[in-house]
């Protein structure tokens, strides 16, 4: 039982990083239609500026600075690469943001380097007692910085003005116009979040280990998450992400004793997996909207 | 006043929509904006509102001045800022955001005087105060029309442009919603009313325009309009005993029919 809360608690702290990840995926597809595939890039853009800042502002600081930084490069890059595209088929820009993806990480790889690099923070791979368990403080900051980042999300697109107006053009761009809800700010807006919350995402996956040049793949698992929530909902988003992290981390533990066939690390596809039969039987995620199509 | 100069609307580079129209909407009144589906009514309405460049269409030619100033080439949002609201046809609520956050959305760009504003709107609807915290989705039809005059309301506009506000409503809606054009108008806000429904629209407005394939075929004070029976009959489909009978509609019925055969 305790290896089952351990292996849980794992979970979560994985999962809440796939949160934050897919919260970004989220929000710019809600603004503007668009899968954005440079988040993988921003992410990692994320953690190599914490490790470099850490060592002059300390690690504390540096994480928001760190997410200021890349929010402000999402919004140069949308600014430049995706806002001349508007009206564009959004197959188009989705292609358009893989392309920003690689240019965004082989630049930062430069800052990269051959090594790990380790981004400075202050937990590493110490434990902590909690209720008898032995976890990873890592985990438990992990979980709480998402709660609270997330409950801030939350809180904005409900309570402030440029929340509500971010709201009312994902639902209908036209009449956001029409009530004087400038459009490009909502897109400028969405990415600068994606692109702050990928920043602390990568700040978070590269505690304990690090980050390298293949960190980035994690934020590949951000994808099973948001098909798994629905695309179009921030709350399908929070909880994709964690169900992706505790299932991963279950089978992790679990699998190798009960089911040895499926062969070593089967824990690595098993995102993809979840995806899988989510698609079968939900194809709009567990929250998203079903796309109704009159013929 | 809010004037229009000889516009020309093309959408998609090809598609001539207006053709030269001319209008003029004094500060104070009401002005009523007729016309059969297709005639150009909307797309004038976008051109007053900054939205044409959503439809890719575009000025080539004439201006529209605010108060003497030229605003074609606005943003939305600049023209809102200005005192230029729009209510889109077929109510455009955001059927997802509460009837309250559909109105804090309105007033994005009047955040200052949005409590104010909120009273206001309040004051003219009861009814959307009372259910202020229901998703708007599941309000009636009339509801919707309501939430959406009073979102546009919500940026304290000086001239509201509603586009068919009488359209899908029942009889006893209709009266409803040209009171309260009427009281809006009262309350200081100056109206451009386009709709098919002509007996309602020319009821209350001064003056009137009739539109036909984006030209401004008749000009009148509305009350002229309302009593002359052969624009009744040939532009606004009213025969004289009240029954729709339209030449035009007709004719087009026949040429749609050789076409298709």
């Amino acid at each position: 039982m305790k290896g089952v809360l351990e292996s849980l608690v794992r979970g979560l702290g994985n999962g809440s990083v796939y949160a934050l990840l897919a919260l970004g995926f989220v929000i710019v597809y809600k603004a503007t239609r668009v899968i954005s595939f440079a988040q993988p890039a921003f992410m990692i853009a994320g953690a190599v500026a914490v490790s470099h800042l850490a060592g002059t502002t300390g690690f504390y600081l540096a994480v928001p600075l760190a997410a200021l930084l890349v929010a402000g490069l999402a919004l140069g890059v949308e600014r430049v690469a995706i806002r001349p595209m508007v009206g564009r088929p959004v197959f188009v820009v989705a292609i358009i943001t893989l392309g920003i993806d690689v240019v965004v990480r082989v630049v930062v790889n430069g800052f990269i380097g051959l090594d790990v690099r380790q981004v400075g923070d202050p937990w590493g791979l110490s434990l902590v007692e909690v209720g008898g368990l032995a976890v990873q403080q890592r985990w438990i900051a992990m979980l709480l910085t998402t709660a609270v980042l997330v409950s801030l999300l939350f809180a904005f697109f409900r309570y402030t003005r440029y929340g509500l107006a971010m709201r009312a053009a994902a639902f209908d761009q036209e009449t956001a116009l029409a009530q004087g809800v400038s459009v490009g700010m909502v897109f400028a807006l969405s990415w600068a979040l994606a692109g702050g919350l990928a920043a602390i995402a990568g700040t978070f996956a590269g505690t304990g280990q690090g980050v390298d040049q293949l960190t980035w793949i994690i934020a590949l698992k951000a994808l099973p998450a948001i098909i798994v929530g629905g695309l179009d909902s921030l709350g399908g988003a929070v909880i994709g992400g964690l169900a992706i992290g505790v299932v991963e981390s279950l089978v992790q533990s679990y699998q190798g004793d009960l089911a040895p066939w499926l062969g070593q690390n089967f824990a690595v596809v098993t995102p993809y997996a979840v995806m899988l039969l989510v698609l079968l039987v939900r194809p709009y995620g567990l929250f998203g909207t079903p796309e109704v199509e009159r013929v | 006043m809010l004037e229009v100069r000889n516009l020309e609307v093309v959408y998609d580079d090809v598609m001539l929509v207006l053709r030269g129209v001319s209008l003029r909407v004094p500060a104070g009144s009401i002005v009523a904006l007729l016309g059969a589906n297709g005639a150009g009514k909307t797309t004038l309405l976008r051109a007053l509102s900054g939205l044409l460049d959503v439809h890719d269409g575009e000025i080539t030619k004439g201006s529209v001045l605010l108060d003497g100033e030229p605003v074609h080439g606005l943003r939305p949002a600049q023209l809102v800022r200005r005192g230029v609201s729009q209510v889109m046809e077929g109510r455009r609520i955001f059927a997802e955001l509460t009837v309250e956050e559909n109105l804090k959305v309105g007033a994005h760009t009047a955040a200052r005087s949005s409590a104010e504003n909120l009273e206001r709107v309040y004051g003219l609807f009861p009814l959307l105060k009372e259910r202020r915290r229901n998703v708007s989705g599941y309000l009636s039809g009339g509801e919707q029309q309501m939430l959406a005059v009073g979102r546009a309301l919500m940026a304290g506009p000086r001239y509201l442009l509603l586009d068919e506000p009488s359209l899908g409503l029942a009889p006893s809606l209709v009266r409803q919603v040209r009171d309260l054009v009427v009281e809006i108008n009262r309350q200081g806000t100056t109206v451009l009313l386009v709709e098919q429904n002509a007996t309602m629209a020319l009821s209350v407005a001064d003056h009137g325009y009739v539109m036909e394939t984006g030209k401004i075929v008749m000009d009148r004070p509305a009350a002229e309009l309302l009593a002359d029976e052969d624009i009744k009959e040939f532009y606004l489909g009213l025969g004289a005993e009240g029954a729709v009978k339209s030449f035009r509609e007709v004719k087009h019925y026949r040429r749609r029919k050789r076409w298709l055969s």
